[in-house]
């Protein structure tokens, strides 16, 4: 660790293979095709800065996004059986979720988290879709069950972001089961009178949507999110018809009843905070000085 | 009668029966003979295969067209039924049907998927295939029962929930959930039994009672295996791997503590013998129900969230 290996070894290396930059500075937009320089888009939290397309957020940028400041704890969750059923398939299970932790650096699809939100306790459940795709199996079953017990335990209210697409084939029947088990949890959270959001990102389909996904108090959605039960291709080969434009989209299910607000992703907290605290009863939040009364209560 | 696959040899000795049975008259005594050897040979051959039936195997049993249905059941099993129709929102469903009846003598609510047997038939209940006003249906029916102080007994036997525009558009997965919902929360005696397919979704938006049992050779999965194996495999063909791997028989489930009970088939399938497994299956609701209907209705609620809540901690060992 000198000079030569930090500063002057670098160097060279960059001189001698400088294709791996210019691959990730430019990203495409998926609507429009324009392309938009990385640091405009994250600064644009992922949103096009063309057409406003919403792309996916990373889960932490999107806890980041939605709790006061960026700060945010998460909370340790229960160990699960791995590979429950032994599952036999071209590449073992537990391989797909050596290969899904490495990639992520996460433990399995979901981070239950908790902070403020407007000065407000809130527990968040937010699903990690680059990990097997947000699915949901046993791991991610606990972690929902933990979120919701948190949410009592705090008495506050419980936002659950899914971003799956749906039950976890490896994990079989037992996926199944997670999703009488999710709407257990999230009926406890409703009977003790705290306000359940579920925030649909994209993509919300399968099992996650059939259970806890629509079962919220409110529904709120980001603009262009995939949202629905089968896919479509499943649909496309069952009756043989071209989908129509916009099927399956936030505004869709907006305009058919199942979603209650399509909000754009820098309105979000704005959008779930006051929603949080018209629910509460509490005033607006400009006038509420959480300050003292947090000081207070800890 | 329809023959599957691996059932030829065995149909093949049945036909041969059957045409001894025709030539018959003549010299009666050595024809008698000869089909009783044939008909021991039968069930030898019958015991074998079905006592090591493959998953996929099994899964074709679940699917055979001869399969008693959910109407079988109502017919067999319960006396005044009277089906109730409709969501009150948007339509009727036949791919659900339900009402009230009498279940050896006790009023109760029945609710169940059926497939239907022949074209017509099969068009009519959408293949047992539900869209959301079906699972509507089943809610509403499940809070009258609960209204009423009825116990509610389910019969799945669904591929899976309708995927088709309508569906989506009206909202497939918020019924679905909310039949789930509404399982869980009813504060009467909810049994339900897998009388053929479970198929994903669509089957435990009715399937989440005090007490799940299965017939024997009935499937129960998160997905098709055709559905599997197109996903995992990119090809439908390596669906009998899909069916091994993702433990779908009753026994897994039963393994797994997914389901309690296993109710036993009629040798060579419930389709060989229809009115002994729709009256074993009556039996086994019965014992269950007798001990449900003692139970405290807040503790029924209670027992049944707590079992599915711990559901899914653990695995096979």
């Amino acid at each position: 660790m000198n000079w030569l290996t930090n500063f002057v070894r670098p160097k060279i290396q960059q001189l001698v293979r400088p294709k791996e930059v210019p691959d990730n500075l430019w990203i495409k937009c998926g609507a429009c095709e324009q392309m938009i320089f990385h640091r405009e888009l994250e600064k644009n939290l992922q949103v096009c800065t063309h057409c406003g397309h919403h792309m996916r957020l990373p889960v932490k940028k999107r806890l980041e996004l939605l709790f006061d400041d960026g700060n945010y704890k998460r909370i340790e969750l229960p160990k699960v059986a791995e590979d429950p059923l032994k599952f036999k398939d071209l590449k073992a299970y537990p391989a797909r979720i050596k290969e899904a932790r490495s990639k992520t650096g996460e433990h399995d699809a979901i981070i239950v988290a908790h902070g403020a939100m407007g000065g407000m306790d809130v527990v968040i459940a937010a699903f990690d879709f680059s990990y097997m795709g947000g699915s949901m199996g046993m791991a991610v079953g606990e972690g929902l069950v933990a979120a919701a017990e948190l949410a009592i335990v705090q008495d506050a209210p419980l936002i659950v972001v899914p971003a799956s697409g749906g039950a976890r084939m490896q994990e079989g029947i037992l996926s199944l089961m997670q999703m009488a088990r999710t709407t257990v949890a999230v009926e406890k959270v409703k009977e003790h009178g705290l306000p359940y959001i579920v925030l649909l990102t994209d993509p919300t389909t399968g099992g996650v949507t059939a259970s806890f996904a629509m079962l919220g108090d409110i529904h709120v959605s980001e603009p262009g999110a995939t949202i629905g039960f089968a896919g479509a291709r499943v649909i496309e080969s069952t009756i043989r018809q071209k989908l129509p434009e916009g099927f399956q989209k936030a505004e869709y299910l907006r305009d058919h009843g199942m979603v209650d607000v399509v909000a754009k992703r820098h309105d979000l907290r704005k959008t779930l905070i006051n929603i949080l605290d018209l629910l509460r009863n509490r005033g607006p939040a400009g006038q509420v000085v959480p300050l003292r009364t947090r000081v207070a209560a800890e | 009668m329809n023959f599957l696959d691996f059932e030829k040899p065995i149909a093949e000795i049945e036909g041969k029966i059957e045409d001894l049975r025709h030539m018959g008259d003549g010299d009666g005594l050595n024809i008698a003979e000869e089909v009783a050897r044939l008909q021991a040979k039968v069930e030898k051959r019958l015991r074998e295969t079905y006592a090591k039936l493959t998953p996929w195997q099994k899964t074709q049993v679940a699917r055979h067209p001869d399969r008693p249905h959910c109407s079988h059941y109502l017919a067999g099993l319960f006396e005044d039924f009277q089906p109730l129709a409709g969501d009150r929102s948007f339509a009727d469903d036949s791919a659900i049907l339900g009402g009230l009846a009498r279940f050896r003598g006790r009023s109760v609510m029945v609710i169940g998927q059926e497939k239907g047997h022949d074209t017509e038939t099969r068009m009519k209940h959408n293949f047992g295939m539900a869209r959301p006003e079906g699972y509507r249906k089943a809610r509403r029916l499940m809070e009258m029962a609960d209204h009423f102080g009825l116990p509610v007994i389910t019969l799945v036997d669904t591929a899976g929930a309708y995927p088709g525009i309508d569906a989506e558009e009206r909202g497939q997965a918020e019924a679905i959930a909310k039949s789930i919902e509404t399982c869980l929360g009813i504060r009467v005696p909810l049994i339900s039994v897998v009388i053929g397919e479970g198929g994903s979704g669509g089957a435990i938006a009715l399937a989440t009672g005090n007490v799940v049992m299965m017939l024997e050779h009935s499937i129960y999965s998160v997905i098709s295996p055709e559905g599997c194996a197109g996903i995992l495999w990119r090809s439908g063909d390596q669906a009998q791997a899909a069916a091994e791997a993702l433990r779908l028989t009753a026994q897994d489930l039963l393994r797994l503590k997914v389901i309690d009970e296993v109710i036993p088939e009629p040798l060579g399938g419930a389709h060989r013998a229809r009115d002994a497994a729709i009256h074993t299956v009556g039996s086994a609701i019965e014992r269950h129900l007798s001990a449900l209907v003692t139970q405290d209705p807040g503790v029924l609620r209670a027992r049944r969230r707590d079992k599915f809540l711990a559901m899914g901690r653990t695995g096979l060992e």
